[in-house]
């Protein structure tokens, strides 16, 4: 019992602690404000060595730069969206983690919700089969009643009409 | 009774077409055999970003945005302490000797072991600029070493390869452009 309290603890504690930072002290501004600015404008941008982490968890030489680019540019007075703007104008938009809506873009914002309405397509179809399916079967006409009286009578032959 | 549902077929085709896309990209290929992780660059028919480097420590004249409009011409961004640069550097030998002007960008190197490099491999370069911070290359769009960009006469950007040049690269993409842009 006391084994399982002490390593829930340690759970807890680890849940605690902060993730390991690719930030160096050094890199940081000494303004609390810009540095948080810092840290949310290097959390959107990617860093294309990596390609799938943002450039505030990597801990390559060009995503260094480029967070270092990023509080340069903020401390000369530059908002947000033109240190962005700075970063896309020599990256591209592939360096933007939430990338625009464009027209090149357009299959990857509407791809999710094509492929939800081509799912509902497809369980109205199933169950409008389904319902098709169980329904009372139409009663025979008079000309089965007459070939299936034929085959009970069992004489074997086939009274095609 | 044999009949295979639709029910059924959708799933799995939906599945299948899935974990081909994946496995595909797990190896890095896209169609066309070309790497999915290499990215179009953002500065295409763009003019060269403005940029004035100073040469590698006494060594010539540096390198600066001006000199690269008037002629076709190569921008190659290298380093001494990058293999692939290693690889590729015969070709630009080459292409050096069949009369392309090359510029060079030297990235984030020492001076010394620079111009060993060149001192061993020969240097194919009409003149080079020392980046040692990084940042003209940033300006660039840079984010794997090495990488060339074809400028056209009015000093546009054309084309960037990333990565080595490989013979098939030079035969198929670079001297055809090359040629089209009437070099």
């Amino acid at each position: 019992m006391k084994r399982v309290a002490a390593r829930l603890v340690t759970m807890f504690m680890l849940l605690l602690s902060a993730p390991a930072l690719a930030v160096e002290p050094g890199e940081m501004l000494a303004d609390p404000a810009l540095e948080a600015r810092a840290r949310a404008i290097s959390a959107e941008l990617r860093c294309l060595v990596c390609q799938n982490q943002s450039i505030d968890d990597s801990n390559a030489d060009l995503a260094r730069d480029l967070r270092l680019l990023v509080r340069e540019r903020l401390k000369e007075g530059d908002s947000d969206q033109q240190v962005v703007a700075f970063v896309v104008a020599r990256y591209g938009d592939f360096v933007l983690l939430d990338p625009p809506f464009k027209a090149t873009t357009a299959l990857l914002w509407g791809g999710p919700a094509l492929v939800f309405a081509a799912g509902l397509v497809g369980i109205a179809v199933w169950f409008r089969r389904r319902r098709a399916e169980g329904s009372e079967p139409a009663p025979l006409s008079a000309d089965e009643e007459r070939r299936l009286q034929a085959l009970l009578d069992g004489d074997g032959s086939n009274p095609r009409p | 009774m044999t009949r295979v549902r639709p029910a059924f077929v959708f799933p799995v085709a939906i599945f299948l077409a899935l974990a081909a896309v994946f496995g595909i990209y797990l190896y890095q290929v896209g169609i066309g055999g070309k790497t999915v992780a290499e990215l179009p660059s953002a500065l295409i028919d763009r003019p060269v970003p403005d940029f004035s480097l100073p040469p590698i420590e006494g060594d010539g004249v540096g390198l600066a945005s001006t000199q690269l409009t008037g002629q076709v011409s190569l921008v190659n961004v290298w380093a001494s302490w990058c293999p692939p640069c290693r690889q590729e550097h015969p070709l630009l030998m080459r292409l050096a000797r069949e009369g392309v002007p090359i510029y060079g960008i030297n990235y984030k190197d020492k001076p010394d072991a620079a111009k060993a490099f060149l001192a061993e491999l020969g240097n194919p370069f009409a003149a080079i600029g020392a980046d040692r911070t990084g940042r003209v290359a940033i300006d660039w769009g840079v984010y794997g070493y090495p990488e060339t960009f074809v400028v056209d006469r009015t000093g546009r950007i054309r084309y960037r390869h990333v990565g080595p040049i490989m013979p098939h690269d030079l035969k198929t993409r670079i001297q055809p452009l090359l040629r089209e842009l009437g070099r």
